[in-house]
């Protein structure tokens, strides 16, 4: 491989990476907080698998890097500019309707997106997404059932989910816009094209809202910059949070 | 090998299957399906394991697990390999490891059954429903009904008889 798709595919794990950790995060924000305890118990086990999936993205990417940082340290010892995440995932949690809203956005591109990357050129990028797709079949069943309960629920629930995907729409865009980091991963067979996952998952968005009775957004306009590591100031907040320990004993362990 | 002991994998297949699930502890490891490979490379014992879910607390104190129960039995070197592929599959839990699991109260996975994340064509089937008939563990009545799709652990799912009124884990497919 040569230095500049090795540059590329590091960068590109980073964005697989960082897109589970901080939604993760913000997941496991509502441990113990949740309207009812099963929702707890589903949030928190969700917050566990995008963990775990962050630490084989992360993990791969160190090894990738060869410059001996492991997942932890790519997770700890970045500041925001370095984060590889799209917008969408650092978004507040809000209400427990928009944290749903949120997943079930996210959930939506990420089934498209790994049952792509199955067939990637690169064996270690498909056995972490047939491992990771068999669990966000499950993120998706069940955020896209509790969308479609609380969109068709009651005035207040469909009020509230119709203003959450309201303020997260403009934060979908950025899902499937490409760049040169992409373009080279694409080209070397290891990830599709962002661009190509867009129409199924459209169609499974647009499916789901009308299932909830919710309008899909027509406004054209989206925000971009998380992956290429412009980010809102949301994320500083979160990393002061998950890193603290770090960033205050570095290299502590348990 | 100055009187190391160096059993053979066969032997070895046999201690791990005494080894208990951490959070299971009614099933062993390898009812479970996760010991994927046991092998001497020289004078090193590799066990090859494979996650549940990739995020599973368990995993490190399987691995722990594993570790101390060959040392007891007097291997000095052992090393422990993650296999991601092929993933981890509730299909690979043992005939008496499912006997286990219901008679421990918790229904067994149903073959064939795992989600898939194709929601197309069967949304409007999809809020509030389960597909499945699960029989409940305890008095076997197939009237139960889905509270969630995530239980105690990430491989459970929580259930409820209807018959009987008793809450139950399902071992959900994967």
């Amino acid at each position: 491989m040569s230095g500049v798709e090795q540059k590329a595919l590091f960068d590109w794990l980073c964005r697989m990476g960082d897109n589970c950790l901080i939604l993760g995060h913000r997941v496991s924000e509502w441990c113990g907080h949740s309207p009812v305890l099963e929702e707890d118990i589903a949030l928190a086990n969700t917050a566990l698998d995008l963990i775990g999936q962050t630490q084989l993205w992360l993990g791969l990417a160190g090894e990738v890097e060869g410059a001996g940082r492991d997942a932890d340290r790519l997770a700890y010892h970045r500041d925001a500019a370095q984060f590889r995440n799209v917008l969408l995932v650092e978004r507040p949690n809000g209400d427990f309707g928009n944290t749903l809203m949120r997943q079930f956005l996210f959930d939506a591109w990420h089934m498209e997106m790994l049952r792509a990357l199955q067939g990637s050129s690169d064996a270690r990028v498909a056995e972490i997404a047939a491992k990771a797709a068999k669990e966000v079949a499950y993120h998706l069943e069940r955020s896209a059932d509790l969308v479609i309960r609380l969109g068709d629920g009651t005035e207040e629930s469909h009020r509230r989910m119709q203003k959450a995907l309201d303020l997260l729409w403009p934060y979908t865009g950025e899902l499937f816009m490409g760049d040169a980091v992409d373009q080279a991963v694409a080209a070397a067979g290891i990830a599709p094209d962002p661009a190509s996952l867009k129409a199924g998952w459209t169609t499974l968005v647009a499916e789901v809202m009308a299932e909830a009775t919710l309008t899909v957004p027509t406004a054209p306009f989206q925000h971009k910059g998380g992956k290429a590591g412009r980010h809102t100031e949301a994320l500083g907040f979160i990393l002061a949070d998950m890193q603290f320990l770090q960033r205050a004993y570095p290299g502590g362990v348990w | 090998m100055d009187g190391v002991v160096r059993p053979d994998p066969d032997t070895v297949w046999h201690w791990l299957s005494l080894v208990p699930d951490p959070e299971i502890p009614v099933i062993s490891l390898t009812d479970l399906g996760i010991v994927r490979d046991v092998a001497w490379q020289d004078d090193t014992l590799v066990v090859t394991v494979t996650p549940t879910y990739s995020g599973c607390p368990a995993t490190g104190v399987i691995n722990l697990d594993i570790e101390t129960a060959l040392r007891a039995r007097g291997v000095a070197k052992v090393r422990l390999e993650r296999r991601l592929s092929p993933p981890w599959t509730t299909d690979w839990i043992s005939a008496e490891g499912r006997a286990k699991l219901r008679a421990y109260g918790i229904a067994p996975p149903v073959d064939g059954t795992a989600a898939d994340g194709r929601l197309a064509g069967r949304i409007s089937r999809l809020a509030g429903t389960s597909n499945l008939v699960i029989a409940c563990p305890r008095c076997g009545s197939a009237a139960t009904e889905k509270v969630s799709q995530f239980g105690s652990t990430p491989c459970k799912a929580s259930y409820r008889c209807t018959d009987c009124l008793e809450p139950f884990d399902y071992f959900k497919c994967i």
